[in-house]
């Protein structure tokens, strides 16, 4: 297979997989579960054989059709693309074992309907990834806000409902709001929407509009969370868990701030925005995201929500770290990508594994539980440290790279918003971690051990992730340190 | 001789000759057939016209032999050829569905003339179109509308009754008032035929009343079109129609009003009238601007499937006409590419909306409970119909959205507050089709609706096919695109 034919089927094989799990449904459910798992795997395949190219310079590319002068549906991959591609294809495949134990162990309805736009939800993912121009990123984009939505709304009653209509009217309304006028501004004053390294935007825009374009992109791509567009993360918690740790911790949410980190890369270049005055207030804006989202994190009751809130520090974190406009920082930003979605998988799963055995959803439920579930319970405690940032564990590399980045660029204000919410992280992590290890169960609970061994199975895979990013990222800085090379 | 040459006035000739056959197809089906088979005939002509025209040359037919002046003309140019391929694409789609629809509604007995009334509908509306003389469209016109009052009318639901009559009297005001209008011309340039016109309002010495025909010719097609805020015929009308017959007329029969309303205005008058482009954009603009906002926001709080529908159809209306009123090359063609694409999107909305109808007896919102379990496939076509338009990104109609808002990018600052009028009524959009969505996937199904299933296969067919045209011609737009840019081409010629 060519790298180009690669690029269609990576596409396409998600799609046809949907539709294959729709009709497998209809026949038995293990046909079904069948269909998924060759589409995942065919999907790995397909997109990590596209590998090798890249490390070696490679940028295949492919132009499906020119939809009108200048605009069109094309593909182009990249070092940045690839890794989010690679990650949401391979994180996709131990969350389909996850969610085998965990919508079986819960009997859950409409299973088929849940599998097969989980697949579509891929397939418009790793659109977003390979998307060569802003048009298409655009496209695909809506995709997966579109195909996400009948999984959030999975459970189908009235509150869901309210919630899952928060998270399609944020995110629709943005994009068509904000971020389009952005695409078409970036159209009419560039002349193309191209990715191209070193950005279209130089020399063509000046001051005032630069930040304003930059705001219109940021705020636009809703799906990054940047506070005040940050509403729809906590509504969409309504979801099963597994929709929760593949889409919110990774596929949906990295789809996020890997539009805006490519758009500042590719868009308007690194060194321009670094020299435009107005662009700054990025950085604040994701600087106080990451505090205030902590903070309110600290208050969470809910196991779910608390890993929302989490979750939208984590993204500003990246943000924050693209906003920083320094090469290490660069690479920093897609490492992050990287290590918070080990970490917070492994953090939504074992919330999802704990409420399949137990029902548990609340914090102040979870005294001495690791006692009942060792195994889900250390993989949980992995994941925690991973957030706040303790090696050995993915957490500590990207941060590592960040503060680096801070430190280059002489940015004060990053390092401090990163200390910062390292205490905070620490601050709601640990107690979760003192009650679950160290306190004494109520008496006369409900009697219960792990949950489903598949479950459980995939928990503990992306927990040893976790630890072997730390041991092992050599190739993913390599190929991200491409992105950058011969910049600033 | 050669057929080729032929093709505008087989256009015409074909559906209006066949249509007192039908009536003989008494036996029970046949009636269908013969209607549907002159239908892809009238298709098949469209699209061989399209083919000979889309260079940006322009068939030029003289009925009789009698050359232009004096005889009946015909033409047709990129900008009609898209239009024949709309109405007739859309006659053909919804008579392959409508057999089992059509069965459940009318009489057996009734059948035949009710198909021979679509076909005088078809051939008045493609009559318009190919018609280079300003009396031949009245007259095509009220071919056109006479046959159209039956077809509303010929339903089961009484209530169409007086939908039918108000619009049949708005109508007849329509027509009169623009036949007073061509009146007028001819009693100031003693000639009907458009190009003609065109030559001598030049010499006309009193422009007054040429003036006064424009005024009348405006209002007049502007009633027939459903032009914001002289609309109000049109939910009544769609919704109680039988639903097939809302198919075909909610497609395109407005949209050839408009055309004819575009052409009049850009062949005729811009020409030789002194900033009448000015006075165009000015009368225009404000009325498209007001029907977007208001009938999206009418359509937000409808509580009936059709209805909401109809009033998101004279939003549409509006789309077309802001392009209009640009008077550029890019309005022009994003408003000729959103006639097209939004005859996908609604023809496909209101084909689902007949599968649901066919099972379900009554289509307000709060009744439509579980249809997504029953009816699988189409909710599936309605989704994706519903998407295309709002205008999301990889269906038919972002790409005229997108058109749109590039045209309304050239009127400078003024243009940022019309895009965000587009994307503020696409939001609108996104509310109306999703609160659909919402009652299809999530509603409870109520009692006596529980072995509802899936419609005949025959509707459904079309319907999805429709649902999948919505995703190709928003990847693959190049061929209507390139219609839309001739047609824009001419017309602006055409005015200079």
């Amino acid at each position: 297979m060519t790298p180009e034919t690669s690029i269609l089927a990576a596409i396409v094989i998600p799609l046809v997989g949907a539709l294959a799990i729709a009709l497998a449904g209809r026949i038995s459910a293990n046909l079904r579960e069948a269909a998924t798992a060759i589409t995942c795997v065919s999907l790995i395949w397909v997109v990590w054989s596209l590998l090798p190219l890249l490390m070696d310079g490679g940028r295949p590319s492919i132009e499906v059709s020119e939809v009108m002068p200048g605009l069109s549906i094309a593909f182009t991959v990249e070092p940045l693309g690839m890794l989010f591609a690679a990650l949401a294809s391979g994180l996709w495949l131990i969350n389909s074992i996850y969610s085998v134990g965990y919508m079986r162990g819960n009997k859950e309805q409409n299973q088929t309907r849940f599998f097969a736009c989980f697949a579509l939800a891929l397939s418009a993912t790793i659109g977003v990834a390979f998307a060569g121009n802003l048009f298409t990123l655009f496209l695909f984009y809506e995709l997966l806000t579109l195909s996400t939505y009948p999984l959030v709304a999975h459970k189908g009653d009235a509150a869901t409902i309210r919630s899952a209509r928060i998270y399609l009217g944020v995110l629709l309304s943005t994009s068509i709001g904000l971020f389009l006028p952005a695409i078409i501004w970036t159209y009419t004053i560039a002349g193309t929407g191209d990715f191209t390294t070193g950005g279209i935007l130089a020399g063509k825009l000046n001051d005032p509009e630069i930040g304003l374009l930059l705001a219109l992109f940021v705020f636009g791509i809703g799906k990054a969370a940047v506070m005040p567009v940050h509403k729809w993360l906590p509504a969409a918690m309504v979801a099963p868990t597994p929709v929760s740790a593949l889409l919110h911790a990774v596929a949906v949410v990295k789809a996020g701030v890997f539009a805006v980190t490519k758009i500042i890369v590719y868009i308007f270049g690194i060194d321009f925005l670094f020299g435009a005055s107005s662009s700054q207030w990025l950085l604040y804006a994701a600087a106080f995201t990451i505090v205030t989202a902590s903070l309110v994190a600290l208050r969470q009751t809910n196991i779910k929500r608390l890993l929302a809130y989490s979750t939208i520090a984590q993204l500003s974190y990246v943000v924050m770290a693209a906003a920083i406009l320094k090469p290490l920082a660069e690479v920093g930003a897609a490492i992050h990508m990287v290590a918070h979605a080990f970490g917070k998988i492994t953090l939504f799963f074992a919330a999802g594994a704990i409420y399949v055995a137990s029902k548990k959803t609340e914090i102040n439920q979870l005294r001495g539980i690791g006692r009942r579930m060792p195994w889900t319970m250390t993989a949980f405690t992995i994941g925690a440290l991973s957030m706040i940032g303790v090696p050995p564990t993915g957490g500590f590399v990207s941060k590592w790279y960040i503060l680096a980045g801070a430190f280059e660029a002489n940015n004060l204000v990053a390092v401090f918003t990163i200390i910062a919410s390292t205490v905070l992280n620490a601050a709601y992590f640990l107690p979760i971690l003192y009650i679950v290890w160290f306190e004494r169960e109520k008496e006369g609970g409900k009697e219960h051990g792990e949950a489903p061994f598949l479950a459980v199975l995939a928990l503990c895979l992306t927990a040893s992730l976790t630890i072997a990013f730390f041991l092992f990222n050599g190739p993913v800085i390599e190929l991200e340190s491409q992105v950058v090379k011969g910049l600033g | 001789m050669d057929l080729l040459a032929h093709l505008p006035a087989l256009q015409v000739v074909v559906p209006m000759l066949s249509a007192p056959l039908i009536v003989l197809l008494q036996p029970r089906g046949l009636a269908w057939a013969g209607a549907t088979a002159v239908a892809l005939l009238s298709f098949a002509i469209a699209v061989a016209l399209t083919v000979a025209v889309l260079d940006g040359q322009t068939v030029e037919y003289a009925m009789g032999g009698w050359p232009a002046p004096y005889g009946i003309a015909l033409s047709v140019d990129a900008f009609s050829a898209l239009l024949l391929l709309v109405v007739t694409g859309a006659a053909t789609a919804a008579l392959l569905a409508a057999k089992p629809s059509i069965d459940q509604q009318i009489e057996a007995k009734r059948q035949p003339l009710f198909y021979s009334a679509w076909l005088l509908v078809l051939s008045g509306l493609v009559g318009i179109i190919v018609s280079a003389d300003a009396f031949n469209i009245f007259v095509f016109m009220e071919i056109s509308s006479l046959a159209s009052y039956i077809l509303i009318a010929g339903g089961p639901d009484r209530r169409a009754l007086p939908a039918v009559f108000k619009y049949l009297m708005m109508g007849t005001i329509g027509a009169t008032f623009y036949l007073i209008g061509v009146g007028l011309i001819y009693m100031m340039t003693g000639t009907l035929n458009l190009a003609d016109m065109e030559a001598r309002i030049g010499d006309v010495t009193d422009i007054n009343p040429i003036l006064v025909a424009a005024g009348f010719i405006t209002i007049g097609l502007a009633l027939k079109a459903a032009v914001f805020p002289l609309h109000a015929w049109v939910p009544n009308a769609y919704t109680h129609a039988p639903h097939m017959v809302t198919v075909f007329l909610a497609a395109c029969a407005t949209k050839v009003a408009l055309y004819v309303l575009i052409r009049f205005d850009y062949m005729v008058f811009q020409t030789k009238l002194d900033d009448h482009e000015i006075q165009f954009a000015m009368f225009v603009m404000p009325l498209a601007i007001l029907g977007i906002m208001i009938a999206s926001a009418v359509a937000m709080f409808e509580g009936h499937l059709k209805r909401l529908l109809a009033s998101s159809s004279i939003a549409q209306i509006g789309y077309i006409l802001l392009g209009v009123s640009f008077v550029s090359m890019a309005g022009l063609s994003a408003s000729t590419m959103h006639i097209f694409n939004h005859a996908l999107a609604k023809g496909g909305l209101f084909l689902a909306a007949a599968c649901l109808a066919y099972q379900y007896r009554d289509l307000r919102l709060n009744q439509l409970g579980g249809a997504s379990v029953r009816m699988p496939w189409t909710c599936a076509a309605f989704v994706v119909c519903g998407l295309s338009l709002i205008g999301v990104p990889g269906t038919a109609g972002f790409i005229s959205k997108w058109m749109l808002i590039n045209a309304a990018l050239e009127n400078g600052a003024w243009g940022w507050a019309l895009v965000a009028v587009i994307l503020v009524s696409s939001l609108m959009a996104v509310v109306y089709i999703w609160r659909i969505v919402e009652a299809l996937y999530f509603q409870e199904p109520i009692e006596g609706n529980i072995q509802i299933s899936e419609a005949p296969i025959q509707i459904l067919l079309v319907t999805g096919i429709v649902a999948v045209l919505n995703i190709y011609f928003g990847i693959f737009p190049q061929v209507p695109l390139e219609l839309a840019n001739s047609a824009a081409a001419l017309l602006l010629e055409g005015s200079r």
